[in-house]
């Protein structure tokens, strides 16, 4: 579980997150949602550290992460896996390099158990094929899924995925997102999203935190989305008309299955 | 994994440089013969002298501020924007979230590495100098490979070398640390990393140009 306490970070005089709390929960996909500039991007970088917080904690299962020494850090950033929205995998390394990178910085064993480790990585994202191939050779989906198997290799505790879905056609988008979904419930990850992607939303999301100017503004799951009656998270996720009827269905599609759900145990 | 990346900068800049270096060093030492049988006409000044004033001229200064000029420009750009392009593309927060202290893992074998091969680059510069210049001399008629083995001899201080070394192992650092710094803290996208690319460059030439100054002025 990771909590954010009171989190507060600015750049000179302009506070991006001027004080937000928020609860990231283990085995479940937890998702950061929010229009561009509403400080979602720096919370993540916050949560993982690469920004420091002006105020606040963040608490790695109970431990404050932005009080400990390099030493400690460390320690739990070994437990973090990251997918970062570019993939960020490394140009001059093939695709099995990129994979064995924290294994061969942190990881304990013969070469022959980390090329099995890696080889079971790029299986569990369909990447087998791939391994030989340099970063440059092969597509954006398959960059994302290698970044996958790179944050997952070391077993992770946590998950982090920036934007894991942008510039995906939505057939990767949802491969992307189930493959994401069943690690989290594979492993018992604490996984936390980063993204603008409503596919996403409605259908890995465990738990929603919309942020909108900075602050946390609603917090709910996938199927509370729905009935939502806050206006400005209503305006984000069913922007489009087409949404809005969507919406409108699936309410009523809900509704109707609690009324047979109801008639049927009454009998 | 440092020691592979060590080997990696190691072959980047010492295999990857040694082209140009051969090229400017050959015409360096031609040009050089050239020019001094030109300016020295008179028949009471030996041939010889033509080669001694080479050999001096390249080992103090051709070898090695001229080669870390190129190398500047050679090497440097491509620090800056290797390292830049990794901070654009977000692979040094990856490697920072994966726990690594990307300055030691990325900046340090670059540093090592140029300061074993600049050197070693410069060393082969002043022969190939040299010889570029008994080669020019020979070919164009201006003294016999006698003569300027002879001038070659005469008057030699081994501490030139000596010299020549350590401004190497100065300038290798320069080289290594300036792109690396305007690399590593790059911030925006590819006109930026162009920017750092051209700053990292321009400093360094005049670094190594001041430094030059500096230790001619102490230690000659």
């Amino acid at each position: 579980m990771i909590e954010l306490v009171n989190i507060k970070k600015g750049f000179g005089e302009k506070i991006i997150l001027p004080d937000v709390s928020a609860v990231m929960e283990t085995g479940k996909v937890n998702l950061i949602i929010g229009s561009s500039g509403s400080g979602k991007t720096v919370m993540m970088k916050c949560m993982v550290g690469l920004m420091p917080v002006d105020q606040g904690k963040v608490l790695y299962d109970g431990q404050d992460f932005t009080n400990m020494s390099d030493h400690e850090k460390k320690e739990i950033r070994q437990q973090i896996g990251m997918l970062f929205q570019g993939s960020a995998l490394f140009d001059s390394m093939t695709v099995e390099e990129n994979v064995m990178f924290p294994l061969h910085m942190f990881g304990k064993g013969t070469l022959r158990d980390k090329k099995k480790r890696v080889m079971e990585c790029l299986e569990r994202v369909q990447l087998k094929d791939a391994a030989k191939k340099f970063p440059a050779e092969i597509s954006g989906g398959m960059k994302k899924r290698v970044g996958i198997a790179r944050a997952i290799v070391l077993n992770p505790k946590y998950l982090f995925c920036d934007e894991p879905n942008s510039g995906l056609d939505p057939q990767t988008s949802l491969l992307i997102d189930k493959l994401i979904k069943e690690l989290t419930l594979e492993y018992n990850i604490t996984t936390v999203i980063n993204t603008h992607d409503m596919n996403t939303v409605m259908e890995s999301g465990d738990h929603i935190v919309y942020m909108y100017q900075g602050r946390k503004q609603w917090e709910g799951s996938n199927k509370d989305i729905i009935f939502s009656k806050d206006e400005k998270l209503n305006d984000f996720i069913f922007a489009s008309d087409f949404l809005r009827d969507a919406k409108e269905m699936r309410q009523l599609e809900m509704f109707q299955e609690s009324n047979w759900r109801d008639k049927l145990k009454k009998g | 994994m440092f020691w592979r990346e060590f080997m990696r900068q190691c072959v980047d800049i010492g295999i990857g440089s040694f082209g140009i270096v051969f090229i400017i060093s050959l015409f360096m030492g031609g040009v050089t013969t050239l020019q001094i049988a030109y300016q020295l006409v008179s028949p009471i000044i030996p041939k010889a002298t033509i080669a001694q004033i080479v050999r001096d001229t390249i080992i103090l200064e051709f070898a090695p501020t001229l080669t870390c000029i190129v190398l500047a420009g050679v090497v440097g750009s491509k620090i800056a924007s290797e390292l830049g392009n990794m901070r654009v593309s977000e692979q040094i927060d990856a490697q920072e979230i994966m726990g690594i202290n990307t300055k030691g893992y990325l900046i340090r074998p670059k540093i090592m590495a140029a300061m074993l091969m600049i050197p070693c680059l410069i060393c082969i510069a002043g022969f190939l100098g040299v010889w570029g210049g008994q080669k020019v001399g020979e070919l164009s008629g201006i003294l016999s490979a006698e003569q300027y083995w002879q001038g070659l001899r005469s008057d030699f201080k081994p501490f030139n070398i000596f010299f020549a070394l350590i401004k190497s192992f100065i300038f290798a650092f320069i080289i290594a640390s300036v792109p690396s710094y305007y690399g590593y803290n790059v911030q925006g996208g590819a006109l930026e990393i162009g920017k750092a690319s051209t700053s990292a460059v321009v400093v360094t030439c005049i670094l190594i140009l001041f430094m030059d100054y500096l230790l001619a002025a102490l230690l000659l």
